[in-house]
């Protein structure tokens, strides 16, 4: 290894790998991007799968399929799949793919760095399918029904499977930092002569923002962790009363992470918007510095309003206060962002191509999710929605287009670049519509199962509530098996297809569009000039 | 040096295999770390043999990046992403400290006062714990793991105190001697330093090894047992961590690795060095003082 790096001390000159070693030793950003793609796509099907269960299982009211240990143990790795697996890994993996080649960059600025912090993703994966199935195995404990925020004394009790997931969240924590930091390098160091940073384009900020994020509330998930890890095997009570400590502290770590991580999520798909409505509108975004002010508003605000995931502990009046104002405070730079994009299109010679649906369906779903957030935030009123289908179908309108649709749009919008070929523009239709309207069958009925008095994270339910959920469930099956199509186009498209021009939408803009369909192993290894 | 250290090339490294040889160890050691907690028997050679696939990868990954330095692939750029890199991995670590920091403080401002029956929450106290009263130290109205002495700041934390403020001046002694390219004042300084780390963690252990025996003051002391060891355990594994960053690097130095205007992995383990210093004075503040 050492003897080849030290004869040929010509940076320039690299072969394409090929093989296997390409992509197990890779340092080339866009095939890290495509492993994490594919990553992200294998969970979403996993996590998929798992929710398929849950709904089947509330498709009628009693116990079924599962027993309410499983099901809990489904609720909680559908969350942690979805979250760390599905959605974080695709947003990285948009990331490493359009970063450089946005920037006039030749890769990431620290290629290895970046093939570690891919690699580590399948060791964490492999933790947490073990913490679903080890307690089917004779002596492997109970299960994890604790949910994804795990608090104790629950997760306490909880058996070995809970030990695997712990380390899966430090390494999954792990790999989210390395990322994080090699995306703020890069940004930072890697730019093209001339780019200054307020005329990068609007996907490399809202990706230096959530890096940033991550850097800061990810070690103290980690450090919350493992306090819960030492409070199981050593002895220590940092969350026993009994000891001095306190349960509620838990809350405060994880909601320290959890509540910022919302904006983690949302963030890179508000930058894929930001590059998608332009294209399709045939207009420069509206308002490009109030989109970053916003952005570092609601980054800044979502760091310090971690509380409202908590009314319901019995915290001081003072404090419940503070956190719903921080809160719908909060709505202000979100609705700036909402009416920019509303502003963009405003008057553009609008075309309606599968990325642009997505973008309108954020638009009008996103705004939903949040107009229920609102609802949420208000103390006295929460004290009814809260741990309610409500919430279930809150964050469902939140995450799901906020996250998991601009996703879907910067796959679909990047789709001819990354492979050279234009994907079956009428399937992709299909796929939207059968999309948007298997989700909103789905998960609008749940709020009014909430209102009515559904309790989440439960297996059974009462009659009353039989009809809702009979929809939902229906709904549950044509937004799943929806994604099989999915699955289908990006094959095909990647296999072949109507060959790709460099700007493959008319209306693109930016360095990245300069470049071939699909670009050469190598690009911008000369740095692009900035007018 | 030629001149091609300057030049404004880009730098991309060859395909490595170094990456995915750590996610196995990684993944090794902490599969060892949940069979061992569990008590699974096997689980300790686990760890020892991801131990041993970490400590090879961390060699070989270092031997490759030491071997393109000196070979004067890397620019300016390349310098300068190493950096910033190496800056904000400090700043998740100032964040992972900051969690604990957190937990204590926690405990102490608020928690504990609530047990005690004051504020917000305190007539619970009533119900549960009736007669406790709330006050630091302590170990909790269970009166987890018996009565014990907490730490006094003044013996060895304040020793340790002076120890590692004076392996930070003598880290940067070192460093002016790298600048003027006075190799040897590097080398002292590196030594002095290295040797004021290792007598910190060694009296580090001797102070946990008389709290357990003489103070009955163990990890199930309640809350104040809690917080004491995993910061300074947290810190004294950093400090641990940073000694031996210093140890390669004190190979190095002996190497004549560094020269007066190239020797970013000198500054990287000076940061890390002085970061973990800092991290002490808050410890020795907020976990021994206070």
């Amino acid at each position: 290894m050492s003897t080849t790096t030290l004869t040929h001390d010509d940076a320039h000159h690299h072969e394409t790998p090929t093989g296997w070693r390409r992509w197990l030793y890779s340092t080339n950003h866009k095939d890290i991007g495509t492993l994490y793609l594919l990553f992200a796509l294998t969970m979403l099907f996993l996590g998929g799968a798992s929710a398929m269960v849950i709904r089947a299982e509330l498709f009628m009211p009693g116990i079924q399929l599962v027993d309410p240990d499983l099901y809990n143990n489904l609720v909680t790795n559908h969350a942690l799949i979805m979250i760390f697996g599905a959605v974080m890994p695709a947003a990285a993996g948009l990331a490493n793919w359009m970063i450089p080649m946005m920037i006039g960059a030749p890769d990431m600025a620290l290629p290895r760095m970046n093939n570690l912090s891919f690699w580590i993703l399948p060791a964490a994966a492999t933790m947490l399918i073990l913490s679903f199935v080890v307690p089917f195995f004779p002596g492997g404990g109970t299960q994890i029904n604790t949910g994804w925020t795990l608090y104790p004394p629950l997760s306490i009790q909880v058996g070995m499977s809970m030990d695997f997931l712990i380390f899966a969240i430090h390494l999954l924590g792990a790999s989210s930092i390395l990322a994080s930091i090699n995306i703020i390098v890069t940004l930072l160091n890697m730019r093209a002569p001339g780019m200054k940073l307020m005329q990068m384009p609007m996907f490399c900020w809202t990706w230096l923002v959530t890096a940033f994020l991550l850097i800061l509330v990810v070690p103290v998930l980690a450090g919350g962790v493992t306090m819960l890890l030492f409070d199981r095997h050593f002895g220590t009570s940092f969350f026993d009363a009994a000891g001095g400590g306190d349960p509620v502290l838990f809350q405060h770590l994880f909601w320290f992470f959890g509540h910022p991580e919302v904006y983690i999520l949302l963030l890179p798909s508000i930058g894929v918007l930001s590059h998608v409505i332009p294209t399709f509108s045939r207009k420069p975004l509206f308002g490009y510095n109030s989109m970053v002010g916003a952005m570092l508003a609601v980054a800044t605000i979502g760091m310090v309003v971690w509380a409202h995931h908590q009314y319901t502990v019995g915290m001081s009046l003072g404090a419940v206060t503070y956190f719903m104002i921080g809160t719908i405070i909060i709505s202000i730079p979100v609705g700036l962002m909402i009416f920019n994009f509303i502003a963009t299109m405003w008057r553009g010679a609008m075309t309606f191509e599968t990325p642009m649906l997505f973008a309108i369906a954020i638009i009008l779903m996103f705004t939903f999710g949040g107009l229920s957030g609102v609802m949420l935030a208000v103390v006295p009123a929460d004290m009814q929605y809260h741990d309610s289908m409500f919430v279930v179908a809150h964050f469902h309108y939140v995450l799901m287009p906020g996250a998991v649709f601009g996703l879907f749009a910067g796959v679909f919008y990047w789709l001819p670049k990354w492979t050279g070929h234009m994907y079956d523009e009428r399937l992709g239709k299909i796929f939207f519509w059968t999309n948007i309207v298997g989700f909103n069958i789905t998960f609008f009925p749940q709020h009014f199962l909430g209102l009515a008095g559904m309790p989440r994270r439960i297996i059974d339910y009462n009659v009353m509530f039989t009809e809702f959920n009979v929809l939902s469930s229906f709904g549950a099956m044509i937004f799943g098996f929806s994604h099989l199509l999915l699955l289908y186009i990006v094959i095909s498209t990647i296999r072949g297809g109507q060959k790709a021009k460099a700007r493959a939408w008319e209306g693109a803009d930016g360095l990245e569009w300069e470049l071939d369909s699909p670009p050469t192993f190598h690009t911008w290894e000369v740095a692009p000039t900035i007018k | 040096m030629s001149a091609k250290a300057q030049s404004d090339d880009y730098f991309i490294p060859d395909p490595s295999p170094w990456p995915i040889v750590g996610m196995f160890s990684v993944f090794t050691m902490l599969m060892g770390v949940a069979l061992t907690i569990n008590g699974v028997g096997v689980g300790k050679w686990v760890i020892f043999a991801g131990l041993l696939l970490f400590a090879f990868l961390l060699y070989r990954w270092f031997r490759d990046v030491v071997d393109e330095s000196l070979s004067n692939r890397y620019n300016k750029q390349v310098d300068t992403s190493f950096r910033m890199g190496m800056f904000w991995f400090i700043a998740s670590e100032v964040f992972f400290f900051l969690s604990f920091f957190g937990a204590l403080y926690y405990i102490r401002v608020i928690a504990l006062p609530w047990l005690g029956g004051e504020g917000y929450l305190g007539s619970t106290q009533e119900l549960l714990y009736p007669g406790f009263e709330a006050a630091w130290p302590s170990h909790g109205p269970g009166e987890m793991g018996g009565d014990f002495t907490p730490m006094g700041a003044w013996g060895i934390p304040a020793i340790n105190t002076l120890i590692l403020l004076t392996s930070g001046a003598t880290i940067t002694w070192a460093h002016w001697g790298l600048k003027v390219d006075n190799q040897k004042q590097l080398i002292n300084g590196l030594i002095a330093t290295v040797a004021l780390g290792l007598i910190f963690v060694v009296l580090q252990m001797y102070e946990y090894g008389h709290a357990y025996a003489d103070l009955n003051l163990t990890l199930g002391s309640g809350a104040y047992g809690s917080t004491f060891y995993m910061l300074t355990g947290f810190h004294g594994f950093h400090v641990t961590m940073g000694a031996i960053m210093l140890m390669a690097i004190l190979g190095r130095s002996m190497k004549k690795h560094f020269s007066a205007h190239n020797h970013f992995a000198f500054e990287a383990v000076a940061w890390y060095w002085h970061f973990v210093d800092v991290v002490w004075l808050g410890l020795f503040v907020f976990v021994y003082w206070l």
